[in-house]
């Protein structure tokens, strides 16, 4: 039991991750209409640069800040030279120019930090267990990541729905003329809106550096699955994100972790080994095709524009 | 228009001449470098074929349309790896399977538009990954050598220029098909379905079951494929399927200008010989490659095929 509690604890920090990286995804999607395959390079090196930068202040407080200043920069700079030029054109047109973005920052990434990967170690103060549960121990390090992520569905929440920018940033996605026209230069909004998406990966990306190791390649992944979750939530919605993004990290995580033995009841013990490892991990595909087949458009599509 | 045509014409023209000639130039140098090379576009060209049919003429943009030549490939692999050799047996079977996968692919993404199967897609050929993947019987992560290629009586696949011209035939044969298909009643409603889905329905035809034969039809000939490439490498391993492949082959359709009948073939031989070239040049050809392509977007829209128009008729081509 407190096995499964531990691997529930476990899901939700994968949801949360995974909330990170949706979130930017469909704030990005919803508002300029954009698909980002380049999301997933962003977190990639909000990671590497949480890495280099530990390497060199020694201290996780001070890398933590810069390495998210560093991927809302990129993420503006990317916006300025590239994806500006891409709004408006055909979906087709926004996955072959950002498939040619990942493709460059894979490979820059080689050029400027190697071929082999980076590991991340946490300061000690992070690195130990609490007692959650009399009996069970769990890292503060993840229990961190989980608060820190509430925290920033709370402040997107606030700057979404609370704030002046906020309120610019709705009025742009239901009509980008009409607020242009007003006054408000539109350009500069889809800019920070963008680097925000891109802060939001590369947050995502640095928290994860400590418990994986930080390569190339790992962007591509996860993305993958923030598509799934994207498909499963809704498009263009930050609250079917939040909860399709636990959904699909509890599942995931829970179905790795006890689908091989539920397996073994079932099918003989050579059968279960040989099945397990693909079922377990193609589970959240077919919660997703689940999903599909009863609401199509997700399961809290966003107001239609 | 006239000239454009020709223009077109040419090119391709002089490029089936190359491809034909290239054999007996590799037997004449003695340097067979080249044929395995051209081998492996041609292959590649076939799926790439297959992808514009459901992509270029239906406007379905599919980013899992590897998962075909995985499938396909695997099919042969297993059957390989079984004892079972003959050629007889195993394409078949790798079509039928291939159609099988696109079918249930099918109907579940074909339920959804526009970016939700852009991202549905890919999930999909993930999940095919994954499953290769976990194949620990066959190789799981490393994959399944193949000891004998597929065995078709008199025809030697292992002789690379038998096995080449059987490649460039099957790719020929499936541009000639698809070519025809898309002029045919049932292409004109694929087309019709793109530019106006709506008006479609109203006429009254079954929209979802035209696209589901259209993307059932595509994933064979994807299976195709695959199973050449698993004879062309003698190996087969769920990196054939990796995502980045479905990213290249839709990088091939657009390069070569979508919806043209040889586009792809044009596209397939542009892509894989750039690569070629930039990796002789730098080991992070990908850091040129990259930007490149975001040019082609950003710049030529309409790809090779495009350019003909602009150097045959250049106001026409401003136009579009």
């Amino acid at each position: 039991m407190l096995y499964f509690i531990e691997q529930c604890l476990n899901g939700v920090q994968l949801g949360m991750l995974l909330f990170l990286l949706t979130a930017g995804l469909t704030l990005i999607f919803g508002i300029m209409d954009l698909v980002n395959l380049a999301h997933g390079s962003l977190y990639m090196l909000g990671a590497y640069f949480t890495a280099s930068l530990v390497a060199w202040t020694d201290s996780l407080l001070i890398a933590v800040p810069l390495a998210l200043a560093a991927t809302l920069l990129v993420g503006m700079v990317v916006e300025v030279v590239a994806m500006r030029r891409l709004y408006g054109r055909d979906h087709l047109d926004h996955v072959l120019g950002t498939f040619g973005l990942i493709l460059f920052f894979n490979e820059l990434v080689r050029l400027v930090w190697g071929p082999a990967g980076m590991t991340l170690l946490l300061p000690p103060w992070l690195n130990s267990a609490v007692p959650v549960l009399p009996g069970l121990a769990y890292p503060i390090y993840r229990l961190v990541i989980i608060g820190v992520t509430i925290l920033v569905a709370l402040f997107l929440y606030a700057l979404v729905m609370r704030t002046r920018l906020g309120m610019l940033i709705r009025a742009g996605a239901s009509n980008r003329e009409m607020v242009g026209a007003l006054g408000i230069n539109i350009k500069l909004l889809y800019t920070f809106v963008f680097g925000l998406g891109a802060a939001l990966a590369g947050f995502a990306g640095l928290m994860q550096a400590p418990i994986v190791t930080v390569q190339i390649g790992m962007g591509e992944n996860i993305l993958i699955v923030a598509f799934v979750v994207i498909v499963i939530g809704g498009i263009g919605s930050i609250r079917g994100a939040f909860v399709a993004s636990l959904f699909v990290g509890i599942v995931d995580t829970i179905g790795r972790a006890f689908f091989p033995d539920l397996l073994r009841l079932m099918l003989s013990n050579e059968a279960a080994a040989t099945a397990a490892p693909a079922l377990s991990s193609i589970l959240i595909y077919l919660l997703m095709a689940a999903v599909l087949v009863l609401r199509p458009e997700g399961l809290f599509p966003a107001s239609s524009r | 228009m006239k000239t454009a045509l020709s223009v077109r014409t040419i090119c391709v023209g002089a490029l089936l001449a190359f491809l034909m000639l290239l054999p007996v130039y590799c037997a004449v140098s003695g340097n067979y470098f080249l044929l395995t090379l051209f081998t492996r576009i041609v292959i590649l060209a076939l799926a790439a074929t297959s992808l514009n049919l459901i992509l270029g003429y239906g406007g379905m943009v599919s980013f899992g349309h590897a998962a075909y030549l995985g499938v396909g490939g695997y099919a042969v692999g297993i059957l390989a790896a079984e004892g079972v050799t003959s050629g007889w047996v195993q394409w078949p079977i790798a079509l039928v399977v291939s159609a099988l996968v696109a079918l249930v692919i099918g109907l579940f993404c074909l339920r959804t538009r526009g970016v939700y199967f852009i991202m549905i897609t890919l999930a999909f050929a993930q999940m095919v990954y994954y499953v290769a993947a976990g194949l620990a019987r066959y190789g799981g992560d490393d994959g399944l050598t193949i000891y004998r290629r597929s065995q078709f009586g008199g025809l030697n696949l292992s002789n690379k220029p038998t096995f080449y011209y059987l490649c460039l035939t099957l790719l020929l044969g499936a541009i000639y098909l698809v070519s025809r298909l898309v002029k045919s009643r049932f292409g004109m409603v694929i087309q019709g379905a793109r530019s106006n889905e709506q008006r479609m329905r109203a006429i009254g035809f079954p929209i979802f079951r035209y696209r589901l034969t259209c993307f059932v039809i595509a994933g064979t000939m994807c299976g195709l494929s695959g199973a050449l490439l698993a004879n062309h490498t003698d190996f087969v391993s769920p990196a054939i399927m990796y995502w980045t492949r479905s990213g290249d082959l839709i990088v091939m359709v657009v390069l070569g200008g979508i919806g043209s009948s040889f586009g792809p073939l044009l596209g397939a031989v542009a892509l894989l010989a750039l690569e070629e070239a930039l990796s002789r040049i730098t080991e992070h050809w990908q850091i040129i490659l990259g930007p490149l392509l975001l040019i082609v977007v950003l710049f030529a829209r309409r790809g090779l095929d495009g350019l003909f128009d602009a150097v045959g008729h250049p106001r026409r081509a401003d136009k579009a």
